[in-house]
């Protein structure tokens, strides 16, 4: 009968059950906040009238957007911050030394199949990849949060997304995510749940997963959900433990639509300017000459997605043309790719490695495109101006083409450059 | 609640970074984010608008990130109002709670022209083209958001409200 949406909302508000369309007011279990977004959010918890956070072991802060401060705003911002996180008593702070909010708060173990995670940022729906209902708001619905430790939400409808077929050597997470998105378009899904299934979502990692996540947003979706399987236990038992309340959708759920993908033979996907549903396969855009490669995000910042760029980059040099940054997605990744020698062959290959952050993702940090420029993007938006300049141009691919793309100049297929 | 301006027409796909670029999220001033409104992609709004002017989009007005910064600069400019085929799920929240009416109105965009004077019924669900005589009907809003609109805002309405 049920989606995972309407269990979940239905245990999070106190009811037996829920259906689309419900209004509920449901209990958060994790509230995420982040440096461009907070300091409203705190102001709107005070008009409120209250001036402590309802539950400070549930507030966790991460400050990643602008990180280090790249200006004096964003520097005195910070310390507003600081000052919240210490008049709160807020323990779960994560300083600008730390990763991208998304891939910091699940490898801390403030996630789990079952809850509802609210963020003061869109792509707050990634956390779906470990089975719990997450989504964003904007700072007066974090405010509400803070004070109250519930939100508002509709119940809402739910796309199954059913993904089979075997990928290609070339060909992952981020390519099944632009074919969906090519499908559903940018506002198929606005409102809405998506729930992914099938063989091809099973045998991706959680990295992979989150990726699909992710991405819900720029469908206009409310939150991207996975079931939860032993992958997903195995790596939340890295970095917190049970008890799991594991939530699945029944058989016979009711959905508003169902979406079959087969990804057999399906080859690399782009997303073209200036709009995430404008996808082509990437043997059509190898005329595209590209100025600047980003490997990083919270949708593609992972350690599986630096070990497949590593793959395209290692022994070689990157295009002259070509700026290339790459940026982990948290600290424990970059770690871990200084410890796999990733980083020394990605500076090796002249690529600028850059700390933990947003970076250019969101064009108000580092790596910005000047007028006239065209960029090459593992991110998950490419409207205009989104990296810099209104007259720069964003693609988006997996680190794999990125980095296949930084070595030619041009938007390239990796088994071109191997 | 009858809110009565003149429109500012855009299309599809009005992001939040063409609303506010990324890289004023740093602003925690609504001043500041007002200057900062549409700067690339529609400079002659900031010149041009009115008190009580009236936003119109085609579909998924506001995708994109979930800054409030958004609704706040168009709010700061004295937008009474947006309306549009559909509107991206954060920013439509984002709007109601700051007190500024998102409202789903189906066929406006065909109904008006920049700069045509119109009147809303916020409550009553009714659009009135002024200027061309057209008019269109759209589902009146929850009883909870008008309740929101009403007190300003979300701040507003949760300090007076025990219960939630």
């Amino acid at each position: 009968m049920s989606t995972i949406s309407e269990k979940t909302l239905a245990h999070a508000s106190g009811q037996e059950t829920t259906k689309t369309g419900d209004f509920v007011k449901a209990k958060v279990d994790v509230a995420l906040n982040h440096d461009v977004t907070s300091v409203l959010a705190f102001e709107a918890m005070r008009e409120m009238g209250s001036n402590r956070v309802w539950d400070p072991d549930k507030v966790v802060m991460i400050l990643d957007h602008v990180a280090p401060p790249s200006s004096v705003n964003s520097a005195r911002v910070h310390n507003v911050i600081r000052d919240f996180v210490r008049e709160q008593g807020i323990m779960n702070f994560f300083d600008v030394n730390s990763g991208v909010c998304h891939q910091v708060l699940p490898e801390h173990g403030f996630v789990k199949p079952g809850m509802v995670v609210i963020g003061a940022d869109s792509h707050t729906c990634t956390h779906g990849a470990f089975g719990a209902f997450a989504s964003g708001v904007g700072s007066t619905d974090m405010g509400a949060v803070l004070a109250r430790g519930k939100t508002w939400l509709r119940v809402p409808e739910t796309i199954k997304v059913d993904v089979n077929g075997k990928l290609d050597r070339h060909v992952h997470a981020k390519d099944v995510i632009l074919a969906i998105a090519k499908e559903i378009g940018v506002s198929g899904a606005t409102y809405m749940a998506l729930e992914y299934h099938g063989e091809t979502v099973s045998d991706l990692s959680v990295a992979g997963r989150m990726t699909l996540c992710n991405m819900a947003i720029e469908m206009g979706g409310k939150t991207g959900i996975c079931e939860p399987d032993d992958k997903t236990i195995k790596w939340l038992d890295h970095c917190t433990g049970g008890p799991y309340n594991k939530v699945y959708a029944d058989e016979d759920a009711n959905y508003k639509r169902v979406l079959n993908l087969d990804v057999t033979g399906m080859e690399p996907q782009v997303a073209c300017p200036h709009n995430v549903d404008n996808v082509k396969p990437v043997s059509e855009l190898s005329k595209v000459k590209i100025n600047q490669a980003f490997i990083g995000s919270c949708t593609n910042g992972r350690l599986e997605d630096l070990r497949q760029a590593h793959e395209v980059l290692k022994d070689k040099t990157v295009h002259p043309d070509v700026r290339v940054l790459a940026v982990p997605a948290s600290k424990a990744i970059f770690k871990a790719a200084i410890k796999e020698g990733i980083i020394e062959d990605f500076i090796d290959a002249g690529v600028t490695v850059s700390n933990p952050s947003c970076a250019a993702c969101f064009g108000g940090h580092i790596g910005l495109l000047g007028p006239g420029e065209k960029g090459i993007a593992t991110s998950n938006r490419n409207f205009r101006g989104r990296q810099g300049s209104p007259e720069a141009e964003v693609y988006l691919s997996s680190a794999a083409v990125a980095a296949a793309s930084a070595l030619t100049g041009y938007i390239s297929h990796p088994e071109v450059v191997q | 609640m009858k809110l009565k301006g003149n429109v500012w027409k855009y299309g599809d796909d009005v992001n939040t970074d063409y609303i506010i670029p990324g890289r004023y999220m740093e602003l925690t001033d609504p001043e500041e984010m007002a200057e900062k409104v549409f700067e690339e992609h529609d400079p002659s709004f900031r010149k041009g608008v009115k008190n009580g002017d009236i936003v119109v989009g085609r579909t998924n007005f506001g995708c994109g990130s979930s800054r409030e910064h958004a609704p706040i600069a168009l709010k700061g400019n004295g937008v009474s109002v947006v309306l549009a085929e559909s509107f991206a799920r954060i920013f439509y929240r984002n709007a109601i709670n700051i007190g500024l009416p998102a409202l789903e109105c189906l066929g406006i965009h065909t109904a008006v022209e920049k700069g045509d004077l119109i009147e809303v019924d916020v409550t009553g669900g009714v659009v009135k083209n002024l200027t061309n005589g057209k008019e269109l009907t759209f589902n009146p809003l929850p009883e909870f958001m008008v309740e929101v609109l009403n007190a300003g805002g979300l701040a507003p309405y949760l300090d007076k409200t025990e219960e939630w």
